[in-house]
């Protein structure tokens, strides 16, 4: 090619080279910043061509092995002559081909970006002048719908935003497209966040894509489903009680929660203040870490953000033919007693323990730990997520933006715009929080619960101080029916039972695929849980990738 | 935000963005409490003292302060006053999806300043607190405010009464000073600018976010003067710390009163009643007057039931207070820690910088000029403008008499500023050259006549009194032997005066010493004219 001149001296400008950095953060050659599905979905290792689940969509396998080189291939120009013709244009082009022909099946995607072609030729553009195209130039990311993208809309899967396209990006959202990222569109979710399968968006019902007439979990489900269906290499999420992660485990693929503050919320339809967290889906611990990088850090227009300093996640990355005997040895995990026993499918319960004797095997030592104040954690979570929703969702008045309904005076107009403007479950949190708030109950409810959190997060520490990192099940069961749970909220709630505690601790914690177990003739993923202390992504990623080498094929 | 704006825009329903508003005109000129309170007073004031006899009036004040800060107090937006509607707001004051406040650094400063000059205690770990309610002009539904633990309480403030109103110095508590922002306006279209029998409303969020102190005081006032001295005196201190602009007209002063009246030797309060809406202290003075004769007038005809709690409305143009709305029971507000904030930690080194670096404040300037010999009117004057105050400690410095120099900066220099509607500090006479004409005035060189005469023109352009003194030849005639000479021409030109005044017409002394002076325009020093007319009339 022509332009392999500039190629070169872009690779000398922006990979990292192993000599320089030493060999503590030595880059592997084979493990390249960026891992996406080459011939995806046909011709990889995917479940589906496995033969165990015929009736599922392709899939992504989650170990990504035949994983393409994209951002070397066109910085460096070592990548392969098959990958010649592999441009940024091109990439864009194949997935937004399959994100067109999976969408009627799957359904992930409120909208699809008019502009990622243009966007991905200027990054060719960029390249073909030696320009510095970043390190996300040309990936496709979807970004799930209560972030706010600007000019594109951005309806938090509630109809009373139905329309409303936002004058501004959210940070995270903005670091992406400086790093050269392509939004290839916009992800469904349940209504706000709020609700665990993504039934509740106002617009559509996302299916799972292992299993169609399953939910894809939530509420970032349309982001998991979208990034296990390949219509994106990765995808953005938001995770208030297990958003990010639950959905991950439901489709078999790899989420990041952050540490609270990691990433700015700025831009981030707020749902409850002080849990949500901006995180990451893909369909490798690489992809996560190359995303987190991206979108990690202070953000002077969000006060709760920190402003540690932010590692290159993917530095901590050992590669698996690079790796000692027992990679693991002399790290101590501890398995949550309350997540294994009552209340977990036993057959979660059994591939969660599969993967704890892996761990072993890879030379750590894992302990039972318990946490007394575990089973607080869900009432005391509804309470403050509620209180929290309940306010935050005022400013939704039909008065600047979205839907109004006209009426004689202020108070009905505000009754009818947000009573035809919010779903059921919408409503149920705000009015539990408005009860929790009022006063006279402030005490029994609010105050009551913000106690509890602080006996999770003592609970928390002092189980960290034992163990390195903790390890649980994401999900109480595999990907559930549609339909199956919407008419019990109750028992809704109680599938967050495992993820809520890490969001009032405010923890980091991934979700891992670690198993499959069949249910009613489907294949379904299970998710491995990995809570680390608080702003150490590092050393969580640094274990999961190991981890996703090592673990035995299914 | 385009696109935002839109949408909200142009729309025929019941609410719907502002675009364009008349610039409400600034008031050019303060102008002291107290002394307007005297001319405009109500003719129900003069009622108060006899209503006090049995029953005592419990005054409490809410004072809200807008500050002066460059930009709001949760974004970047200018805190601009009168600019185009709509035209200062962003994701975060407009209340978008997805924006977050974050706090700016002079608030806090701003509150520690006040906090400090009004005697509280600092909270050094304060926090925010959301107050909720729906209102058009409120764009997130709540209010960014601090509940349980604001930043400065338990303080006081001290104030001296007007003379006209016999005077007295009076401590009122504080209670509590909080940080919190600012809502929007609604401008009710048609209807005449009220609410009732309006098509729509606009909404102008420029407003939205600026920073706001709220002050509540103690139920420590008994009076309508006290408490009206109570908001003056407030306004003072905000004046003099440079927090805000203080102004009651222009709103950036905002004061609630909360009124209620028991009889004598009561121990319990009685209902009380909020009012709002005045824009002066003297209206707050005539309010609570009048709000206090109408509730003792239902006690005394035993219809204190009838006095519910409620807001009331001054209306100026009627000099009453009318119902605005009845409380239904208290409101909930659900008040609930603001989780997009950090907790509002003060360092004491901070607190100790800030405290050395305050100004005099407005009670030690007056007790300071008592302490000179100054009448207490003349304190009260010289003391009520910080800009005034320094102009007369300047003058002073540069070795002014004390007397002569707060004659002349309360009488001719006041007085011309309040015709040309100026301020002391664009005055063009610097205290050097004010302390220069005092002494001249004092040393006998130019009269004091003189002195007024040139005074304009060393307000207007400047320049030393004696440059002007001597460009205008004005510096008085002291020599007696010159002055001699001039009375002997005056003698020798009216010969038929002074036959007649040999003949006992002895008032002609007047004439002779008037066309002395006459001859001079002025310019001779009248006492040794007058010794020198005397001599030569042979009287001494």
């Amino acid at each position: 090619m022509s332009h392999s001149r500039h190629l070169l001296a872009l690779a000398s400008g922006l990979v990292s080279t192993p000599a320089s950095t030493g060999p503590g953060n030595w880059i592997p050659p084979r493990s390249p910043s960026l891992t996406i599905q080459s011939f995806f979905p046909r011709g990889s290792t995917t479940f589906s061509n496995m033969g165990v689940n015929t009736g599922a969509q392709d899939v992504v396998h989650p170990r990504s092995p035949k994983s393409l080189h994209l951002r070397r291939s066109f910085i460096s120009g070592e990548r392969s002559s098959a990958d010649c013709a592999r441009t940024p244009g091109l990439i864009v082009t194949e997935y937004l081909d399959r994100l067109r022909e999976k969408e009627p099946d799957v359904k992930s995607f409120l909208h699809i970006s008019s502009s990622a072609l243009d966007e991905a030729a200027e990054i060719d553009g960029r390249l073909a002048r030696g320009d510095d195209p970043g390190p996300l130039a040309g990936i496709p990311i979807a970004i799930k719908d209560n972030l706010c993208t600007r000019g594109m809309p951005s309806t938090g899967g509630s109809r009373i935003l139905d329309g409303y396209r936002p004058p501004y990006d959210a940070t995270a959202v903005k670091r992406l497209k400086e790093s050269g990222a392509v939004l290839i569109g916009k992800t469904n979710l349940d209504e706000f966040g709020m609700g665990s399968s993504t039934e509740s968006s106002a617009y559509q019902v996302t299916s799972n894509p292992w299993d169609l007439s399953r939910v894809p979990g939530g509420s970032s489900g349309g982001s998991a489903a979208a990034v296990a269906a390949g219509q994106c290499a990765c995808a953005l999420g938001s995770d208030t009680g297990g958003s990010i992660r639950q959905p991950a485990s439901f489709c078999g693929v790899v989420g990041l929660k952050p540490t609270y503050g990691r990433v700015s919320r700025f831009g981030l339809m707020a749902y409850a203040s002080s849990l949500d967290v901006v995180g990451c889906l893909g369909t490798s611990v690489d992809d996560v870490s190359l995303l987190l990088t991206a979108i990690a850090g202070h953000d002077p227009a969000d006060a709760t953000s920190s402003s540690k300093v932010v590692p290159n996640y993917l530095k901590a990355l050992v590669p698996a033919k690079e790796l000692p005997g027992n990679p693991l040895a002399g790290m101590k995990f501890g398995i949550i007693k309350e997540t294994i026993g009552e209340g977990v499918e036993p057959a979660v319960a059994q591939v969660v323990k599969n993967a704890v004797v892996h761990l072993e095997k890879l030379g750590a030592v894992v302990q039972e730990v318990s946490l007394p104040t575990f089973s607080l954690g869900l009432p005391a979570y509804y309470v403050l997520a509620a209180s929290e929703a309940s306010s935050n969702l005022s400013r939704y008045d039909g008065i600047r933006y979205g839907p109004r309904v006209v009426a004689d005076e202020l108070n009905a107009m505000y009754g009818a715009s947000r009573g035809q403007g919010f779903g059921a479950e919408v409503k149920r949190r705000i009015l539990m929080g408005t009860y929790a708030l009022s006063a006279g109950y402030y005490d029994a409810f609010y105050k009551r619960a913000q106690q509890v959190r602080t006996l999770i997060q003592q609970d928390f520490k002092k189980a960290l101080e034992d163990g390195h990192i903790l390890v649980s099940p994401v999900a109480p069961s595999p990907a559930f029916k549609i339909g199956e749970k919407v008419l019990d909220p109750l028992s809704m709630y109680l599938g967050d039972l495992m993820t809520v505690n890490v969001n009032m601790a405010g923890l980091p914690a991934l979700s891992l695929p670690c198993g499959l177990i069949e249910d009613e003739g489907s294949k379904l993923p299970v998710g491995l849980q990995l809570i680390g202390n608080a702003f150490e992504e590092e050393e969580l990623l640094r274990v999961g990738h190991i981890f996703e080498q090592t673990v035995p094929t299914w | 935000m385009a696109m935002a704006m839109a949408m909200a825009v142009g729309s025929c329903e019941s609410i719907v963005l502002l675009y364009s508003q008349p610039r409400i005109p600034r008031s050019a000129l303060q102008i002291r409490c107290s002394s307007s309170l005297a001319s405009k007073q109500a003719s129900s004031s003069s009622k108060i003292p006899s209503a006090l006899q049995d029953f005592e009036a419990v005054i409490g004040v809410e004072t809200h302060v807008q500050l002066g800060t460059a930009t709001k107090a949760f974004c970047g937006c200018l805190s601009q006053y009168g600019a185009q509607p709509n035209s200062n707001v962003c994701p975060v004051c407009m209340g978008l999806p997805g924006a977050l406040p974050v706090l700016n650094e002079r608030v806090v400063d701003f509150a520690v300043k006040l906090g400090l000059a009004l005697n509280c205690d600092l909270s050094l770990r304060s926090k925010f607190d959301r107050k909720q309610y729906f209102y058009a002009d409120l764009p997130k539904g709540y209010q960014i405010s601090q509940f349980d633990i604001p930043i400065a309480r338990h303080g006081s403030i001290e104030v001296d009464l007007p003379v006209e109103y016999g005077g007295g110095h009076r401590k009122f508590g504080i209670t509590r000073v909080h940080i919190e922002e600012d809502a929007g306006k609604l401008v009710h279209a048609g209807g005449g600018g009220r609410l009732s029998g309006s098509p729509y409303s606009l909404v102008d969020l420029n407003r939205a976010g600026v920073p706001l102190l709220e002050i509540v005081s103690e139920p420590d006032m008994r009076t309508g003067i006290e408490a009206a001295e109570y908001a003056a005196e407030v306004a003072r201190v905000v004046k003099c710390l440079g927090i805000g602009s203080g102004s009651m007209a222009e709103g950036s002063l905002r004061c609630d009163v909360n009124v209620s009246v028991r009889p004598r030797g009561q121990a319990a309060f009685g209902t009380k009643v909020e009012i709002k809406n005045m824009n002066s202290c003297a209206a707050m003075h005539r309010a609570i007057d009048f709000e206090i004769l109408r509730q003792v007038a239902l006690h005394k005809e035993g219809l204190e039931s009838k006095i519910v709690q409620e807001t009331r409305l001054w209306e100026e143009g009627s000099q009453r207070t009318v119902t605005m709305r009845a409380k239904e029971g208290l409101a909930d507000y659900r008040y609930f820690p603001e989780p997009d904030l950090l907790e509002l930690v003060l360092k004491q080194e901070q607190v100790d910088s800030i405290n050395e670096a305050l100004p005099e404040l407005p009670n030690e300037t007056r007790r300071r000029y008592e302490a000179l010999g100054l009448s207490m009117q003349d304190v009260l004057v010289l003391a009520d403008d910080k800009s005034v105050s320094e102009y007369f400690d300047s003058t002073l410095e540069q070795g002014a008499d004390m007397k002569m120099a707060a004659n002349w900066i309360m009488g001719d220099i006041t007085a011309y500023l309040k015709t040309e509607k100026l301020s002391i500090s664009d005055v063009k006479i610097s205290p050097s050259v004010l302390a220069e004409l005092v002494s001249l005035i004092k040393d006998g060189t130019i009269s004091g006549k003189i002195g007024k005469e040139i005074l304009p023109e060393l307000i207007r352009n400047g320049g030393t009194a004696k440059e002007v003194i001597e460009a205008k030849g004005l510096t008085q005639i002291s020599d007696e032997a010159e002055i001699a000479s001039l009375v002997d021409k005056v003698l020798l030109e009216n010969p038929k005066q002074l036959e007649a005044f040999k003949k006992g017409k002895t008032k002609l002394q007047g004439f002779f010493e008037g066309q002395v002076m006459r001859s001079t325009n002025g310019r001779v020093n009248p006492i040794l004219m007058k010794k020198v007319v005397a001599q030569k009339l042979g009287l001494s």
